[in-house]
């Protein structure tokens, strides 16, 4: 009997395409647009993400978030390695600053230059380079330790210097210090679009105005067998700081941003829209396409064809049409993230559709064929046979 | 409908006439088992049928009745055959067989050069001619037709019904045809005329009896 359905489904092939082209189209909608949102939750976290190594962030007690830092003094790094069960703490300085393309080396070029943004600084420790880069795409973390040496994340790079090959030695200026290029590497997409910079701690703390602290957050690892989260109050105690697991700090932030901005509801309005529109075509669509073929229900049932059976055919039709749509509507989705991935446009790198955006994609497309299966239903239901002679 | 007393045999064309609103539809529809009586009995193809109920009556329809209507209720996305093999696919019967089963039966119609064509590349008399196919397929015991010549000028009604009787008639089938066209009554091995809900009159062969 489902090759009957499958034949009366396809056979009118403006609704059939209707149909699926509805459940795609909210399926793209929910399915892109809640990437987006994850994608961009996700950069607000972006260095949270990228310095995997530390298993404890120790900041400021009031902090709420990565970007409002209330820098403390340089001897709380010593009282978070005071604690027991910490196998080792680093000092990390993040900061906003102005970098210009100003080249000192070739001044002839400073008349027609001085393009400047802002960037993301990272000072990292010193010695160990704990926090650094993972991932370098040219030159080498310990180039840090050269004179002046930053590393810049590649798209930073291209902002920076539109247009032009990648070339090691560059200088730029900061805050009137001179800062020379010795190694590009790659990032997790800040949500801001500036270009993140990676410097030595003490390099760092130049690059920056000056204020009576800057150290802003401690780095620690726990000792082996140490539970993170026991760890983290002890830290808390012994230093009245906030110290937070890493995957904590993350969620933290991102639900930092869920609050208090409006991102989350100018996505999911237009993520409801995708719903509400993806359901009233299809389940409209199907709905006629029911209607239209109630003498051939009726016929069927007259034929000895049960109400049950007739619910299987209709919710298979419904299953193929919402699982044709779902795979449309996430494929391009995907096609869409990763032509961005390809097209190296900053601007959407680094999202994609997680699985569970593809779970609840799924989960609505369901919800959608099941109200257009039901209304569809309740018709061939009451259905009298008899009418197949009226 | 009221003091109908009615016996449709077996191996015989009986039509059912009469003017529009006498009951023609409501009747066939309790011989066909798809309207249930408000009282009475009545008795289909040797059971009763207060006994038939839910599934049971379903299967009934599924393997015994077999139905031609006005419209033809062809379905469009179906090629003639598939039209014709549907009563089987019902039935449970493979798709192969159902279609293998369907292409005698077009023949049987004389529609063996038309099976692959979709209903709407066929004539109405065609499209007729299909649905007798797909009524026959499943060697249904009774047939029942709704005007099965209202749809059609009148060579082509003549043709359908010379048809019916040909190939539908058969000794262990008792086979209904609801018409309102008097030039085919003579067709009929039994009229059985209706006005205002009930029988008028019954005519067999040549004698006439009124009730």
């Amino acid at each position: 009997m489902n090759w009957l359905a499958w034949k009366m489904l396809t056979g009118d092939r403006t609704k059939y395409l209707g149909i699926v082209f509805g459940v795609a189209f909210g399926t793209l909608l929910i399915a892109q647009q809640s990437s987006i949102f994850v994608g961009l939750m996700r950069r607000t976290s972006s260095q949270i993400i990228d310095i995997s190594s530390a298993d404890i962030w120790v900041m400021d007690r009031k902090q709420r978030n990565i970007d409002e830092i209330r820098p403390m003094p340089d001897n709380r790094l010593y009282q978070v390695r005071g604690v027991a069960g910490v196998e080792w703490a680093v000092r990390l300085s993040k900061s906003l600053v102005r970098v210009r393309t100003i080249d000192r080396d070739s001044p002839e070029l400073n008349a027609r230059d001085g393009n400047f943004t802002q960037g993301i600084l990272i000072g990292v420790d010193d010695a160990s380079l704990a926090g650094a880069p993972l991932e370098m795409l040219r030159g080498n973390p310990l180039d840090l330790r050269r004179p002046d040496g930053i590393i810049i994340d590649e798209d930073g790079y291209k902002r920076l210097f539109p247009g032009q090959p990648i070339q090691l030695g560059k200088t730029l200026d900061m805050n009137d210090r001179r800062a020379v290029i010795v190694g590009t590497c790659k990032v997790t997409p800040p949500f801001q679009t500036f270009p993140v910079i990676y410097a030595r701690y003490s390099q760092a703390i130049q690059f920056t105005p000056r204020e009576r602290n800057s150290l802003s957050f401690v780095l620690a690892k726990a000792a082996p067998g140490q539970i993170h989260q026991e760890l983290c109050q002890r830290i808390e105690k012994q230093t009245d700081l906030k110290a937070m697991t890493w995957d904590a700090f993350f969620w933290m932030n991102i639900g930092y941003f869920i609050e208090n901005t409006g991102i989350p509801i100018n996505f999911g309005i237009t993520v409801t829209l995708g719903f509400v529109v993806g359901a009233a075509i299809a389940g409209q669509t199907f709905y006629l396409f029911t209607i239209e073929n109630l003498k051939h229900w009726g016929t069927l049932k007259a034929m000895g064809v049960t109400n049950l059976r007739l619910i299987g055919m209709i919710l298979f039709q419904a299953g193929v049409v919402g699982a044709m749509g779902y795979g449309i509507g996430l494929g391009f989705s995907a096609l869409f993230f990763e032509m961005m991935e390809r097209s190296g446009q900053p601007d959407l790198r680094g999202m994609w559709v997680p699985w569970q955006v593809a779970s609840i994609a799924a989960g609505a497309v369901g919800l959608i064929i099941v109200v257009a299966s039901l209304l569809s239903l309740r018709k061939v239901l009451v259905l009298e046979p008899a009418m197949v002679f009226k | 409908m009221r003091g109908i007393d009615v016996d449709i045999p077996y191996g015989q064309m009986t039509l059912l006439v009469g003017p529009s609103g006498c009951g023609k539809t409501t009747l066939i529809s309790i011989l066909a088992g798809l309207l249930d009586p408000t009282a009475g009995e009545v008795v289909l193809l040797g059971q009763n049928r207060q006994t038939l109920r839910g599934s049971r009556l379903v299967r009934f329809r599924a393997e015994n009745i077999g139905f031609v209507f006005q419209q033809y209720n062809l379905i469009p996305a179906l090629t003639a055959v598939e039209n014709a093999a549907v009563p089987l696919i019902v039935r449970g019967v493979s798709r192969r067989e159902a279609v293998e089963r369907a292409h005698i039966m077009m023949k049987e119609v004389g529609l063996a050069d038309r099976v692959k064509s979709f209903p709407s590349q066929l004539s109405g008399g065609q499209q007729q001619r299909v649905a007798i196919a797909r009524a026959l397929v499943n060697e249904p015991r009774l047939l029942v037709c709704d005007e099965p010549t209202a749809a059609l000028d009148a060579r082509s009604g003549r043709l359908i019904m010379d048809l019916i009787k040909r190939v539908t008639v058969r000794p262990d089938r008792a086979v209904i045809v609801v018409t309102h066209d008097n030039r085919v009554f003579d067709l009929g091995d039994r009229i059985v005329f209706m006005s205002d809900g009930l029988v008028e009159s019954i005519q067999d062969g040549t004698t006439t009896a009124r009730p």
